[in-house]
């Protein structure tokens, strides 16, 4: 609703008549028992009543969120020789997965009051509010949760990754890693001029478990009994199994 | 293969974990020991969530010890009777552990105090091995044996304990106490430190209570099945961290190392297995020691927050 208004409000609007239609590769990213990560393809074009305006350029800035949960960060520090953790953050909303791919270095297409308001960059994704009074330096925790995830492949930027064609027409590649997590992933499309937002649209991709990874996942959680006594059934037949094995195949 | 694991939500190649159940396997059988000590940490190293490491890894080891015991059951190396006195002990340990367990976790701190158990276990258990071992098989070289005016000395204590049983497998006519004890302390740190305990019980039997070297293997072996089987299933139904999938590779791999262990074991004289067993549980105290001495490359580390949902 949020974003109906918006664009509604951007319609209304005489000179920013500039809406986004978008296609995506594909809205749906199973997760199979031989998943290994996915790529998914996101492109559109800009749609307009009035004719193209030149100057300023347009630029675009798409980001892909997957579910955000809290995180507590970490610091380890020398006690009594040895290395122990001390201090602890915890960072209130953290997304599991995050992209931000834009046409261009992402302090010229967006300007800080717009990063600020729509939460785009990476440190702006993440929601930090109250370090506890006695960590002196929080700040380096948050820092610290992006360096860790961006190492694992989580968190990328991705600065003119963004193709923009006859400042209609936009295509980019979004790298998912294996390590997904379950849920919707949000995805925001951002046209921008000047540093400022002049149209914005969102949708989603399911990224969901399917065959076996569902099965397992579902029974796991709603029947824990059951799924752990299978377990043990697997671990006592193969136990038997490779013992049997062996006799037939070393007898004495 | 890249594998996706459901439960751990991670992807991991499938060879990688079919040999590491392989190698830990072969110890398994060859030493009486679960291997959880040496496979909980591998598995943090290739990025499996330590809870899910530490929970499925409770699953393989029944695989893994099961397959083994069988093998020491037709070899009839198993004392069944001591196994059920060590086993009482042994399930009332876990439980308290467990209690343990969570009120340290309620202080944010145990992790530290799961590292500290191992380097300081391992360590003494180890050291205390190797020069056991050593001097034993220095002692086989020298034709002038000793030995027997050694281990008259040993006995002792154990023998004035009342509420006695005959342990025939074993040979031995003791007090029920010490292996109870044996089994709750063993128990508690199963518990703790997510293992199946055998490293501790395996030198704790033979010097503590005197068992033969032979059955102490298969013993510690059918006890650790129902320890660690009752920790599976606690885990299953409350934290939710078995993942069946990585279970089954790492049994796969699990269970037919145990049979090769089994062979390699019964060729190995016993002073010689014991110093190879040894010389794997200093090495394993030796890295975890120089990760708590060393500066890390990452100070910083990510946990899931409690209660967030």
């Amino acid at each position: 609703m949020r974003w109906l208004a918006l664009a509604l409000l951007a319609l209304a609007a005489p000179l920013r008549a500039e809406e986004v239609v978008l296609g995506l590769s594909r809205e749906q990213v199973s997760i199979t028992t031989d998943f290994e990560g996915s790529e998914i393809l996101i492109f559109g074009a800009v749609k307009r009543e009035a004719p193209i305006r030149a100057d300023p350029p347009l630029e675009v800035v798409i980001t892909v969120a997957g579910p955000s949960r809290p995180v507590t960060v970490r610091r380890k520090e020398r006690v009594a020789g040895i290395w122990v953790n001390t201090e602890a953050v915890e960072i209130d909303r953290a997304p599991s997965f995050y992209a931000v791919a834009t046409s261009g270095p992402l302090d010229e297409v967006l300007d800080d009051t717009e990063d600020l308001r729509h939460g785009i960059s990476i440190p702006r994704a993440i929601r930090s509010v109250g370090a506890p009074p006695e960590v002196a330096n929080a700040a380096a925790f948050t820092d610290a949760l992006i360096r860790i995830r961006e190492r694992a492949g989580l968190y990328v930027a991705a600065e003119g990754a963004v193709e923009v064609t006859e400042q209609t027409l936009f295509s980019t590649a979004i790298d998912m890693p294996a390590n997904l997590t379950e849920g919707d992933y949000d995805t925001r499309i951002f046209l921008t001029r000047e540093g400022q937002v002049v149209a914005e649209f969102a949708t989603e991709i399911g990224v969901r478990k399917v065959g076996l990874e569902r099965f397992l996942f579902t029974l796991s959680r709603e029947r824990p009994l059951v799924y752990g006594l299978l377990s043990l059934a697997i671990a006592i037949a193969a136990g038997w199994g490779a013992s049997a094995a062996f006799r037939a195949l070393r007898p004495g | 293969m890249m594998i996706y694991l459901p439960i751990a939500e991670v992807s991991v190649n499938a060879f990688v974990l079919l040999g590491l159940g392989g190698l830990v396997g072969v110890l398994s059988g060859m030493f009486g020991v679960g291997g959880g000590f040496l496979m909980t940490p591998l598995l943090f190293f290739i990025g499996i969530p330590p809870a899910v490491a530490v929970a499925t890894e409770a699953n393989q080891i029944v695989a893994s010890s099961f397959s083994g015991v069988l093998a020491h059951l037709r070899r009839k190396t198993v004392d069944l009777r001591m196994g059920g006195v060590l086993l009482v002990g042994g399930l009332i340990g876990a439980a308290l552990g467990v209690w343990i367990f969570n009120v340290l976790k309620a202080q944010g701190q145990v992790d530290l105090l799961v590292r500290l158990s191992y380097v300081v276990f391992l360590g003494v258990v180890g050291a205390l091995m190797f020069v056991e071992s050593l001097r034993a098989l220095l002692r086989a070289r020298r034709p002038a044996a000793t030995a027997p005016a050694r281990r008259a000395k040993h006995r002792g204590w154990v023998h004035v304990l009342p509420f006695k049983m005959r342990f025939r497998t074993s040979g031995l006519y003791i007090s029920v106490i010490p292996p109870v004890l044996v089994g709750v302390a063993v128990g508690v740190l199963a518990a703790i430190m997510g293992v199946g305990g055998g490293f501790i019980m395996v030198p704790a039997m033979i010097y503590l209570l005197g068992m033969p070297t032979k059955v102490v293997v298969g013993t510690s072996l059918f006890q650790i099945i129902f320890v660690t089987a009752f920790t599976t299933l606690l885990h299953a139904t409350t934290n939710y961290t078995v993942d069946m999938i990585l279970a089954v590779l790492l049994l796969i791999g699990g269970v037919i190392g145990a049979q090769v262990g089994a062979q390699i074991g019964t060729r190995l004289g016993a002073e010689q297995l014991r110093i190879l067993l040894a010389v794997m549980v200093l090495a394993v105290c030796g890295k975890l020691a120089a990760d708590l001495l060393f500066q890390p490359a990452e100070l910083y580390s990510l946990g899931d927050s409690g209660g967030g949902h």
